[in-house]
């Protein structure tokens, strides 16, 4: 699915921006700084933050599938160590870690 | 700024949940149908409706039911496309009220 | 009937009937919605084909769709593989319409990892494979406690989940949706796929909670 113009590749570290725009955005709130890895690369997708606010959605933004150890996500999360979490998580959320 | 209301993942204070499902009522499967033909013609986008959920205010949306989120959603689209007004949907209700009779 | 209003009033004929309730009992949004459609009517927006349309396509979605991909994918490995590779085409093969979901994915739960699907921000789901999401499915507790404590949703469901076990949770954000294709449960390899259908369960592809078990013959 990849176009082969993706910033990133599986296993690149990355860390999601620690932003808070106003306005409609599809990072959740709980992951924002977080430090994960790419897992897959699924192609450039319409831009939500355009289309929610009755925009084309253009130009197109690069999706990835993220993962995230679950204990370096959540201070508390006292379960077994490799249990992990995975979000959806689009390209100018995303900077090398 | 601390997390919207809709950003819920992780957020301290969720009790067990309930798992108790219901049948949808006419009005709800109608309004998820209405709600999918706008999506089907162009008129609405998904991010467009979650945008009108996601600016409701807090208290609001956490005291309404699913559809009745949609619904609201729905009508902030409507009215934003100049589609229908708020007064017109009003006065359709009014109608319908005259007409059903009140117990 | 007298306390039931008319259905051409209401839904048009040959669409479901509300007998919960009279009409002037129906709550404020109920009212909102009645009201829009009629409007939306009035002006040409829609028409009553395109909603009856909609309501049949929503109704003709259930987790027997689901059911019939994971089961044939456990019988027969190279659908699996199929499945997996290009969860769409396989839909298209098996004659499920799939072509509304942007983009589809599923994960198979092994055993050494669990899947748990969630949209923390609203209520992504597969609709097109699953029919309409569960009431829990879109429950605040459900969003919130799933990506933070989900062996103990897990456990709430029924099944905790072995320490040993890797539990990998989806927060579905974007375009894409998630179908769990769970375990085959063990001493179920008599069974025909038709009878392995029944055991998927709608919670087990949403990965809550295991495949039934295979009812012991006696």
């Amino acid at each position: 699915m990849s176009t082969g113009i993706a910033k990133f590749k599986p296993g690149d570290r990355i860390r999601v921006r620690m932003d808070d725009p106003p306005g409609h955005i599809r990072t959740p709130y709980y992951i924002r700084g977080k430090v994960g890895w790419v897992e897959r690369v699924y192609g450039e997708f319409l831009n939500p933050e355009s289309l929610g606010h009755s925009g084309d959605g253009l130009p197109k933004k690069e999706l990835y599938l993220v993962g995230f150890y679950q204990n370096k996500v959540w201070e508390s999360y006292g379960a077994p160590s490799q249990d992990r979490v995975y979000v959806d998580i689009f390209e100018h959320w995303l900077e090398p870690a | 700024m601390p997390r919207r209301h809709h950003d819920v993942g992780g957020e301290s204070g969720a009790g067990p949940i309930d798992q108790t499902e219901h049948q949808l009522s006419d009005w709800e499967i109608l309004a998820d149908a209405i709600n999918q033909v706008l999506g089907v013609k162009g008129i609405r986008r998904t991010d467009e409706s979650r945008r009108a959920r996601e600016d409701m205010d807090k208290e609001l949306y956490r005291s309404l039911s699913y559809y009745e989120r949609w619904t609201v959603s729905m009508e902030t689209i409507l009215a934003e496309k100049k589609i229908l007004t708020t007064e017109e949907i009003d006065r359709k209700v009014a109608e319908f009220e005259k007409k059903w009779g009140e117990p | 009937m007298s306390d039931v209003h008319p259905v051409s009033n209401h839904l048009k004929a040959g669409e479901q009937q509300d007998h919960e309730h009279p009409r002037h009992e129906l709550s404020y949004h109920a009212k909102r919605v009645y009201a829009i459609r009629e409007l939306l009517l009035e002006k040409g927006v829609l028409t009553q084909e395109d909603i009856q349309r909609q309501i049949d396509y929503q109704e003709a979605r259930s987790p027997a769709n689901g059911a019939r991909l994971v089961a044939r994918a456990w019988v027969e490995p190279d659908f699996k593989a199929r499945l997996i590779a290009d969860p769409k085409a396989a839909c298209a093969e098996m004659g499920i319409d799939a072509t509304s979901l942007n983009e589809f994915v599923v994960l198979e739960n092994t055993e050494k990892v669990r899947y748990l699907v969630v949209c923390t921000l609203c209520s992504c789901y597969p609709r097109p494979i699953l029919g309409r999401p569960p009431d829990w499915y879109k429950s605040l507790n459900y969003r919130s406690r799933a990506v933070i404590d989900p062996r103990g949703v897990m456990r709430e469901f029924g099944q905790g989940v072995a320490d040993d076990v890797e539990v990998r949770v989806h927060d579905s954000t974007a375009d894409m949706r998630y179908l769990v294709l769970p375990q085959r449960p063990a001493g179920t390899e008599g069974m025909s796929v038709k009878e392995l259908e029944k055991l998927v369960t709608r919670d087990s592809m949403i990965g809550i909670v295991d495949a039934l078990p295979a009812v012991p013959s006696l």
